[in-house]
């Protein structure tokens, strides 16, 4: 008579365990979203939004001072290309929306695909840096042996805090041949 | 009481024994049977995982490469690690649960004893697949045990996803395990057993094991990403495909800083029964000794980053870390603040677990406290993969977990064979341990603070006189281990015969039971008053 409760308490018990080690398991695989959103609100981890600003308004320029821009690029192992910026530094005052170029050169005996990740640093700067147009945004192919200039226009936002005075921006160009594979008519539009 | 408790263990002993030959071990659902096993593993583990060790401290002897190549030196850094952690420690210490909670709370058995059975039994099969990559082409894991993508998915040898499967079968165990656990000790106490009575071993058993399911999925989760990253083409970690080789580290070391202390809480437990033993006093703020447990295991979830100082973290989130990390000296101070009050002005003897036990707590105390400057995100900066961190993890693990885990069996050994073991071999044995532990990673604090990186085969020439003495001081924790092999031997094999209680001062359950232990124990539970 006293086994009874005993085997329910037992089963009670290891059916939360179960639901715990499950819910742990879910839990290791919601952290990728999560992190991802916990970056994009507090803008730590050096990423840039990756669609277009819409918000520029004429006028706002805080020619009061100016913040120095350095720009760096760099190929993935796997990505044969020549990747450089076209400009190393320039000065902007924030609210002025400026225009520059990166150069890559496809050193490949066939066409490729590119993908550019950007990242900025210091982190928490990344959210003031605003792209008004980039190559970033679109896969980039390119030919084998073709030259592309491509172009980047950004603005500083004016809320930059004061005590940021030079900010990185840091393009590495990957190999994305594997995921460009779906929309091959990019690179056919292009030579046509 | 224990005279009733006698006469059915001495019927049970008599007509249901254990099964002859292999098919008791295959078959076996007995906790004692199954604490045994997994004792012998990681004993063998432990012996394998430490030629490993032996190997690249040879290396290490002299700077320039003589013995090895960088690519084994790396497959060696790795496997030792790996082996270790998931071989020797977890399953000694599940080896002492499963031999010992039941008979601490008057229990049969373990609750769910098939699974028990089952549990082991996917070790041998995990590391056997583990230690066969060593074979494969392209070499074993040579990414180093913490296995940071993209180093373990797009830059690993082929045999990763054997590896994988490893860790998968690992976690699968361990999560049986402390189901088990949790299991008997919530629902199989003896009447009268109330949380707050039970040994300390039990406690810090019950938070490490709830420790163990809430991390191991996630290891699980962090090694599935990986697999699909490597075979179907997904991005966790693949910043080609945005996703984030960070994202990585912060998944993995919310897994690895509560398994830290997965593999010390238990150890706590062992050293808090020995102690009041040979000091022949209760043992001091036994309340105290539950909470700090419980809230080391809870800030254990909060502080993973400090492993990443270096990722290059906003300077909030550095100060959290390194706050939260410090706090945990707070409850692990009130636990060697505990076990020193109860031996003060008690009636010490040193019997050899309590020499363990004695080494264990100014040894670990040591490793808590480089732990501290580790902790110190600036000088972090300067640590951070260096000989530093290496002698921070062995002071704790070695004489924290590994001594716990010795001074543990030298404890209950003769209770589970009857026979006292020998006791000058023993006490030569800790010493030899404890020079030569002292030996091999002391001088690795001064090496890492000077400067020299870990895991590299090869070193600056200031380094090499350390690094000799290291290497001698290795080889004679190596050898001494075997000392221990013949101890046990010896001792299961006969020896001066023991009284049920062994220890004057033991207090518990198990210690009301004969030596040897029967192989059924507790099947009426024990009034507990």
């Amino acid at each position: 008579m006293e086994e009874q409760p005993k085997q329910a308490e037992l089963a009670r018990t290891i059916r939360r365990s179960v639901l715990i080690v499950c819910g742990m398991f879910f839990f290791g695989f919601a952290l990728v979203p999560l992190y991802d959103v916990f970056c994009e609100v507090t803008g730590i981890n050096g990423k840039t939004s990756g669609e277009r600003y819409e918000g520029v308004t004429a006028g706002k320029v805080d020619e009061s001072r100016t913040v120095r821009l350095q720009f760096v690029a760099s190929t993935n192992a796997e990505m044969p290309w020549e990747f450089r910026p076209g400009e190393f530094e320039l000065v902007v005052h924030p609210g002025e929306v400026r225009d520059t170029v990166y150069l890559a050169r496809n050193l490949a005996e066939r066409d490729m695909v590119g993908q550019a990740v950007p990242s900025v640093s210091p982190g928490l700067a990344a959210k003031y840096l605003h792209k008004v147009e980039c190559f970033c945004f679109q896969q980039q192919p390119l030919a084998a042996g073709a030259e592309a200039e491509l172009p980047l226009r950004f603005m500083i936002d004016p809320e930059i805090p004061e005590d940021i005075h030079t900010l990185t921006l840091s393009y590495t160009l990957f190999n994305a041949d594997r995921a460009a594979v779906r929309n091959k008519t990019v690179l056919a539009q292009q030579r046509n | 009481m224990s005279a009733v408790v006698d006469h059915h263990a001495a019927d049970d002993h008599h007509h249901h024994g254990p099964q002859s030959g292999f098919r008791r071990w295959l078959f076996t659902t007995n906790h004692k049977d199954i604490g045994t096993m997994y004792l012998w593993f990681s004993f063998i583990m432990f012996l394998y995982g430490g030629s490993m060790a032996m190997i690249l401290r040879a290396e290490l002897f002299q700077p320039g490469l003589q013995l090895i190549e960088p690519e084994f030196f790396n497959q060696m850094t790795t496997m030792h690690g790996l082996i270790m952690v998931f071989g020797a420690v977890m399953p000694a210490f599940v080896g002492l649960a499963n031999w010992l909670i039941p008979m601490m709370v008057g229990a049969p058995d373990m609750a769910l004893p098939r699974m028990n059975n089952w549990s082991f039994w996917l070790l041998p099969f995990a590391f056997s697949m583990l230690i066969s990559t060593m074979f494969m082409e392209g070499g074993g894991p040579n990414f180093g045990w913490t296995f940071y993508a993209p180093l373990s998915t797009t830059y690993a040898p082929p045999s990763v996803t054997f590896f994988i499967f490893a860790v998968h079968l690992m976690g699968i165990s361990s999560i049986m395990g402390s189901i088990n656990i949790i299991a008997t000790i919530l629902n199989l106490r003896a009447p009268g057993m109330t949380l707050m009575k039970m040994p300390l071993f039990v406690w810090t058993w019950l938070i490490t094991a709830y420790l163990l399911i809430a991390v191991m999925p996630v290891l699980a989760g962090a090694v599935t990403m990986m697999l699909m990253d490597i075979h179907f083409g997904t991005s966790f970690f693949n910043a080609a495909g945005g996703g984030d080789p960070v994202l990585f580290q912060h998944v993995f070391w919310f897994f690895g800083h509560p398994e830290v202390y997965i593999m010390i809480l238990p150890g706590f437990g062992v050293v808090s029964q020995i102690i009041p033993t040979f000091s022949r006093k209760p043992l001091f703020g036994y309340t105290s000794m539950v909470y700090a447990t419980a809230s080391i295991a809870f800030l254990s979830f909060i502080v993973w980053a400090h492993h990443m100082f270096t990722v290059g973290m906003p300077l909030a989130a550095e100060l959290f870390f390194m706050y939260a990390t410090m706090l945990i000296a707070v409850p692990t101070g009130v636990k060697v603040f505990n076990w020193v009050t109860t031996m003060w002005r008690g009636s010490l003897s040193f019997e050899t677990p309590m020499l363990f036990s004695i080494a264990f707590i100014v040894l670990f105390t040591i490793g808590g406290l480089s732990g501290l400057m580790l902790a110190i995100a600036p000088s972090d900066f300067q640590y951070h993969d260096t000989y530093f961190v290496v002698a921070h993890f062995h002071y704790v693990l070695i004489p924290g977990a590994i001594f716990a885990i010795m001074a543990g069996v030298y404890y209950w050994l003769p209770k589970w064979t009857g026979h006292m073991y020998n006791v000058p071999l023993s006490r030569l044995h800790f010493w030899l341990s404890f020079i030569g532990l002292n030996v091999a990673f002391f001088p690795m604090h001064f090496v890492g603070l000077a400067g020299m990186p870990r895991r590299i085969p090869d070193y600056a020439l200031q380094f090499a006189d350390f690094n000799m003495i290291s290497t001698v001081g290795a080889f004679l924790f190596g050898v001494s281990q075997f000392i221990l092999l013949v101890i046990v031997i010896q001792c299961i094999k006969g020896g001066r015969k023991v009284s049920a209680q062994v220890w004057d001062g033991a207090e518990g359950l198990e210690w009301t039971l004969p030596s040897p232990a029967p192989y059924h124990s507790f099947t009426t539970p024990p009034e507990v008053r």
